[in-house]
């Protein structure tokens, strides 16, 4: 339904802020010499600021490779990757039952949130009526905003005794458990990203759909949700971010045994958890291996924030 | 020529990053000093004023030890008002460390040193003795455990409450992170430990869940009818069970006169000369004054 006169005020917008680069800094705005130092001393503040990242991430990678690595040689990488007993106070190091239990829990994490998020950002985008809008999408926001210790003490005080009833185990401080709030944890992540990623798709593929017979349920799966996958994708990658790094709330639930995880309803333990829990208390050996359970999670978050680059990249050809 | 500005800045700023690194590398060497110069200081106010002393005293260490140590700064700010008793808990072990390293003019842990930790010289004082208490739901029918018991539930022998006279549940064994000063005596005690590759490995049951202080295992134990745990002395009180062990009640008095078996030194440990600071607390902790407090919650030495 787009008319010219539409789709001309469209690009017009588009072009508007090339133009105002190229007059911002330019001269031909008749300033004095002050005006210019003035001009360039915000700047280079803004530069500055925008170093602080830059400059925390690269100190950051360094000091905790730096703590991490030497450790990890000392204990042999194979060994301390695949290692499948932790136990410090004989000095034996493997963090695999970590490994395994943050892949654990974030799966579990996924598959609980990123259906439910998904198909909430589809209704907020296409089904719902304005007024329930505006009750689900600051409801989904707020969650975003619930510090994550007070998910764990709700994890311990309803999921945990929810499983134990439910599903007759003795501790229902499991796997599942820690599944269950990472996957409500991640659901704004996962929504509002998708949502965006949702009504970012240009209108005219919907009426393209719609026109040709296709009904709407059959055009948000069929056409809206392939147009979207970019935006889908990123946001089920930054979900799994947030599952994966997840440190708190993880471990009022998932009983931190450090062991390879055996069952749904069995303790697991996060790489996270390990750092949290043990670093108050180690010291030497067991100190620098705990940094090396955190360059293990850096290696996990990088690639992480590498498959999002490239699959984004991909799908948006 | 606009970009060459933004790279050579950038790489300024690259190489302040690098300089950071430099010194985020040596934090033992850079924690040390930072404790003892506001000390030198202070020396120099204390040869004015002699009657009374003013300044810090950092200690460092058991979360078990805590309690008692920040009792007993609280009335030691009566005898000393200058002097600051600043106390963070963190762990025994890395309270040994601090006092070896020097980043604590105290540290206190709740357990006997280890071979290795001897061999630093340390001063040991033991300000006080502890009882840990093996506790379970207050539902729980059981109240008397031996200790041959206990120690095969911890390690996965036992692992239905019928086999003690209990019901016919699997029992929920809780215990403590590595590395606390709890569960090292705890353990220590009750022979929780495999020799492996000539190191002593800890022979708890493999899925018994990790609660991260002696306040998480109270909590656990509350919420599960059918768990186990143990916690220092301090931490007991009605809302959960305390059972027998070998028959004698989990008491203050029963610790005191060696009878119950689960018992531990809460030691504060020193290194070389003390500030004249550290030395007014330590003499005040060991004084009569002193072991008063340590007996209101705890078990005296004096």
């Amino acid at each position: 339904m787009m008319n010219v006169d539409e789709v001309a005020t469209m690009v017009e917008v588009e072009e508007e802020p090339a133009k105002r680069k190229k007059i911002v800094p330019g001269k031909t705005v008749n300033s004095s010499k002050w005006r210019a130092i003035w001009e360039k001393i915000i700047e280079i503040f803004f530069f500055l600021c925008a170093s602080t990242a830059v400059i925390s991430v690269i100190v950051i990678t360094i000091y905790i490779f730096a703590q991490g690595t030497p450790a990890i040689l000392k204990i042999g990488p194979l060994k301390f990757v695949l290692g499948k007993l932790w136990r410090p106070e004989a000095e034996i190091f493997g963090v695999l039952p970590m490994i395994i239990g943050s892949i654990y829990a974030t799966l579990g994490a996924i598959i609980i949130g990123v259906p439910i998020g998904i198909f909430t950002a589809i209704f907020l985008s296409e089904l719902a009526p304005g007024w329930l809008i505006k009750i689900v999408r600051p409801a989904v926001e707020l969650l975003a905003g619930i510090p994550s210790v007070i998910y764990g003490f709700f994890g311990l005080v309803i999921i945990v005794p929810l499983i134990e009833d439910k599903l007759n185990v003795s501790a229902g401080n499991s796997l599942l458990a820690a599944s269950i709030i990472l996957g409500i944890m991640i659901l704004p992540t996962v929504v509002s990203i998708s949502e965006a990623a949702i009504r970012a798709v240009p209108q005219s593929y919907k009426e393209g759909s719609l026109a040709m017979g296709a009904s709407h349920i059959q055009t948000i799966f069929k056409v809206i949700l392939p147009a979207a996958r970019s935006g889908i994708l990123a946001a089920v990658v930054l979900g799994i971010g947030r599952a994966v790094g997840e440190t708190m709330a993880v471990i009022l639930v998932a009983g931190n045994a450090p062991m390879m995880p055996k069952a749904l309803t069995g303790p697991i333990r996060t790489l996270t958890a390990n750092i949290a829990i043990e670093m108050g208390y180690a010291y030497g050996l067991h100190r620098e291996a705990l940094f090396g359970s955190g360059v293990i999670l850096f290696i996990f978050i990088m690639m992480l924030n590498i498959i999002l680059n490239v699959s984004t990249y991909k799908a948006g050809e | 020529m606009k970009r060459v500005k933004w790279i050579g800045l950038f790489l300024v700023l690259m190489m302040v990053a690098t300089a950071f690194v430099g010194c985020a590398q040596t934090p033992s060497k850079e924690e040390a000093p930072k404790t003892e110069i506001p000390q030198a200081g202070d020396q120099g106010t204390d040869t004015q004023k002699e009657d009374k002393l003013e300044g810090k005293v950092e200690i460092i260490g058991s979360t078990s030890v805590h309690p008692l140590a920040q009792d007993l700064a609280d009335a030691f700010a009566n005898v000393e008002p200058g002097i600051k008793v600043d106390i963070q808990a963190v762990g025994s072990t890395a309270g040994v460390v601090a006092a070896h390293e020097g980043t604590a003019n105290i540290g206190m842990a709740s357990r006997n040193l280890k071979p290795g930790e001897k061999e630093w010289g340390l001063t040991e004082h033991v300000i006080a003795k502890d009882g840990i208490a093996v506790v379970v739901h207050p539902d729980n029918k059981i109240d008397d455990l031996s200790k041959e018991d206990i120690s095969k539930i911890f390690k996965g022998e036992i692992k239905n409450w019928k086999d003690v006279g209990g019901v016919d549940k699997e029992i929920i064994v809780i215990s403590r992170e590595a590395g606390s000063g709890t569960r090292g005596a705890f353990e220590d005690i009750m022979d929780l430990e495999v020799k492996k590759d000539g190191k002593k490995m800890s022979a708890l049951k493999e899925d018994a869940l990790i609660a991260n202080g002696s306040g998480a295992v109270k909590a656990d134990v509350l919420k599960k009818e059918h768990a186990i745990g143990y916690v220092s002395l301090g931490y007991l009180d009605d809302s959960i069970k305390g059972v027998k062990v070998d028959g004698v009640e989990p008491t203050v008095e029963n610790v005191k006169a060696g009878k119950f078996p689960i018992a531990r030194p809460f030691l504060m440990l020193t290194k070389g000369e003390l500030t004249p600071q550290a030395k007014a607390y330590m003499d005040f902790v060991m004084s009569a004054d002193g072991q008063n407090i340590v007996s209101e919650k705890f078990i005296s030495v004096k």
